[in-house]
């Protein structure tokens, strides 16, 4: 007889929905000026959450002067001990609604509720928590005796990570006292809206922090606004090369955070139970939508099906579902144009002739989903083993020598991330030298944190978010990224 | 004893001229274009031939550079460190060269051109210092919450293509190359384009310094020719647009280099050689790498 589970619902009360919001410029919600509203859903149910702003070009300009004149008159000026305080304050209050801010995140994102409260949450509270404490250190970061802010920060971020990204732009940008024009991302607006509630619960200056909805071409006027001096971007790394390009000769700093397409090596001595445990949260946590995702996995030859094997037996107990359900592993696709595109590239995967498998799972009747899959018989040249599908679906590759192994890893415009799984130490720094990416995991896998410096190599983009290396992203200091 | 040429008295011994090339892959190719230009001294004295390398010599420079790239980045840091220190050792016996090439390429005196010079050898003796510093100074071991040993370490970005400055032909020319190869880059260099006589003496003696082939690769010619190929290059990682005079040539080259999200140096000020060089031009050419182990029994 199947063991089943009883559905266990997180609470929807805890969260306050308005029927619509407006921008949050200079400290309170405001109207976009053309009025356009677009609506943000929940992609488990296809229900409308709220209608949000779509902010135009004006609406640009007016955040944009706020944050100058804030950045000018109150928040460049400020102490550091002052500007640690308030980031103080901010984490305290994340903290204090951190569940609220769980359950909205996956009502928005789709998430399960299990990885918004376990993952997403404590570390956005931790990314305040560890840059509050630097706004007023920064002297001995390594970047000069007196290291000065940018200016007006322009941050853009994506739908996969909604509150957390946000923590990643924000945090840092005013630990080293800055201001930011912040667009979450179209499909996720709701959590960065609550932050900005955060913030005025907080009594944060106005214009420190501004909040501007909307899609690319919002995204677009705030990047390529003459009034800012950083631009930092999380999401696709087509986006962000025409945001490279847009930037040339304007002077403006960048950080960008882009594309993966990460290799998880596995050698014949790793721990199998953990190896295959850390291959599904390397792929299937968040639905693969993460940048680091471990999307192409090597297995060394001789433990390939044993490998496999396994990995299907364990995929087949995910559960996939009611996002707020706590006993869910896989939560909804983002969006319907993302669930497109995981479906494009999955049939590119058979009629390249690699060997498809999903796992069998009953899909809801509404919403966007896809159970986990796993394509055998995957060569370099597939386009599942080049391209960035940002999903539940894993592409595996065998080697035989570790040489093998570094090439085939490396084979790849993308930089991101890594995954290394054996018994022998010597093997795992060998290896972690010659891969080219920015963050390498050993023996684990999707681990973050804010003392940790995250960012690619080649084509997934440069500089650094977290850490000490992060705040050279937002202090004037030239050749710091 | 008869046959003396009016133009060779017995007295004077006929000079040995130098054919002025390109270093690549630590040879000394003429340009697969054959074409050469006229350099002069800053006063419009003919001094050379220099090579007027082409978009080949270009891609070719890239290849011998990547190839530099493996051993020299996989090197140890104090084995880089030696190899810097004995550039300048070998450019502090060759002063009288050196100081005569930069006396004429920029038209100062004696007494200015030894001073760059000098310290153009102390710049390769300062960044040699760097190399196995490097790490310490922009490296971390980061305390995450958890139980994970986990730190960061500075990594060479690649290759990366460099103009050097156009006025300052020497002591510029190291300040922008020794940062870049200190920790473990390789480079492509465009040297001065009406002042390349110093540079290509340097090649003289980075061929003699122990430098592995293809670590740096000096091209003399026209940047503005060379420059749009190598900043779309697949296998460029970075730019250093220090010796780009036009400002829209610089920022058609940044736009360039997002086809392929390349690392690009454009200095917002015009650089004071002299001055302390600070960690501005070693940051900008490396990634960090972080690595995370978890900890347990």
């Amino acid at each position: 007889m199947p063991f089943e589970y009883a559905p266990a619902p997180e609470s929807r009360a805890i969260v306050d929905l308005e029927s619509s919001y407006g921008l949050f410029i200079d400290g309170a919600f405001v109207d976009a000026r053309g009025g356009t509203m677009f609506k943000t859903v929940n992609p488990a149910t296809e229900e409308v959450l709220a209608e949000v702003s779509e902010a135009g070009a004006d609406d640009v300009d007016r955040a944009v002067a706020a944050a100058r004149i804030a950045y000018e008159s109150v928040w460049g000026p400020m102490s550091g001990r002052d500007r640690a305080k308030y980031l103080f304050r901010i984490a305290r209050l994340i903290q204090e609604r951190s569940r609220e801010l769980a359950v909205l995140e996956s009502m928005d994102n789709g998430k399960p509720i299990r990885e918004s409260r376990d993952v997403d949450l404590p570390l956005v509270a931790a990314h305040f928590f560890y840059h509050a404490g630097w706004a007023d250190k920064l002297e001995h970061a390594g970047y000069g005796p007196h290291p000065r802010p940018l200016g007006v920060a322009a941050q853009v971020i994506p739908w996969n990570f909604p509150l957390l990204m946000l923590a990643w732009k924000v945090a840092p940008a005013l630990a080293c006292g800055n201001t930011v024009v912040l667009k979450p991302a179209e499909t996720t607006p709701l959590t960065a809206l609550a932050f900005a509630d955060i913030c005025r619960q907080a009594d944060l200056p106005p214009g420190v922090v501004n909040i501007l909805t909307g899609a690319g071409e919002t995204g677009r006027l705030l990047v390529e606004h003459p009034g800012v001096d950083k631009v930092a971007f999380t999401g696709s790394t087509e986006v962000g090369k025409a945001i490279m390009r847009s930037a040339a000769g304007t002077g403006k700093r960048l950080t960008l955070e882009l594309g993966g397409k990460a290799a998880n090596v596995v050698f014949d001595d790793a721990p199998i139970d953990q190896a295959v445990e850390g291959i599904v949260n390397g792929i299937f946590f968040n639905q693969g939508h993460v940048c680091c995702a471990g999307s192409r996995l090597l297995l060394q030859e001789s433990i390939a099906d044993e490998v496999i094997t396994s990995l299907k037996r364990r995929l087949g107990t995910l559960r996939l579902g009611d996002p707020l359900d706590k006993n869910t592993d896989i939560g909804a696709i983002n969006s319907s144009s993302q669930l497109a595109r995981i479906d494009e590239l999955v049939k590119s995967g058979e009629d390249e002739g690699a060997e498809r498998w999903s796992a069998p799972c009953a899909i809801p009747d509404r919403g966007w989903w896809f159970p986990p899959t796993v394509f055998t018989g995957v060569t370099q040249a597939h386009r599942i083993a080049r391209e960035e599908i940002f999903g539940p679906v894993l592409s595996v590759l065998t080697f035989r020598t570790p040489d093998e192994a570094v090439e085939k890893a490396n084979n790849t415009p993308y930089g991101l991330s890594a995954g290394i799984w054996t018994e022998k130490g010597s093997r795992i720094l060998w290896m972690a030298q010659r891969l080219r990416a920015g963050v390498v995991w050993a023996n684990t896998f999707n681990r973050f944190d804010p003392a940790s410096p995250f960012g690619g190599y080649k084509e997934s983009g440069f500089g650094r978010e977290g850490g000490i290396q992060g705040l050279g992203g937002y202090l004037d200091v030239e050749g710091n990224r | 004893m008869s046959d003396h040429s009016p133009a060779t008295p017995a007295s004077e011994r006929l000079e040995v001229r130098k054919t002025y090339k390109l270093f690549v892959g630590g040879a000394f190719p003429r340009s697969e274009s054959g074409r050469t230009y006229e350099v002069t001294t800053a006063g419009g004295v003919f001094l050379a031939n220099a090579a007027m390398a082409s978009r080949k010599d270009a891609r070719d420079a890239v290849l011998a550079a990547r190839k530099g790239f493996g051993a020299w980045s996989a090197a140890t840091a104090y084995n880089r460190g030696q190899v810097l220190y004995r550039i300048a050792e070998v450019m502090e016996g060759r002063r009288a060269q050196f100081t005569a090439d930069v006396r004429e390429a920029e038209g100062i005196d004696e007494s200015a051109a030894e001073a760059q010079v000098d310290a153009a050898i102390d710049r390769w003796v300062w960044y040699a210092g760097w190399a196995d510093k490097l790490a310490q100074a922009l490296g971390s071991a980061n305390p995450v919450a958890g139980p994970y040993f986990n730190f960061s370490v500075p990594e060479p970005t690649g290759v990366v293509a460099a103009v050097a400055p156009q006025d300052s032909s020497l002591l510029g020319l190291v300040s922008v190359v020794a940062p870049i190869i200190v920790s473990g880059n390789a480079a492509i260099v465009i040297a001065s384009t009406k002042r390349p006589v110093p540079a290509i003496s340097l090649t003289e003696v980075l061929a003699t310094s122990d430098v592995p082939s293809g670590v740096v690769n000096v091209l003399t010619g026209d940047a503005a020719e060379m420059m749009p190929w190598l900043a779309s290059h697949g296998d460029v990682n970075a730019v250093d647009l220090t010796g780009i005079t036009d400002p829209e040539l610089a920022t058609s080259l940044e736009r360039d280099a997002a086809g392929t999200v390349k690392r690009v140096l454009r200095p917002t000020a015009t650089a004071d050689w002299s001055g302390d060089p600070g960690l501005s031009r070693l940051r900008a050419f490396v990634e960090t790498k972080t690595v995370w182990h978890p900890m347990g029994v």
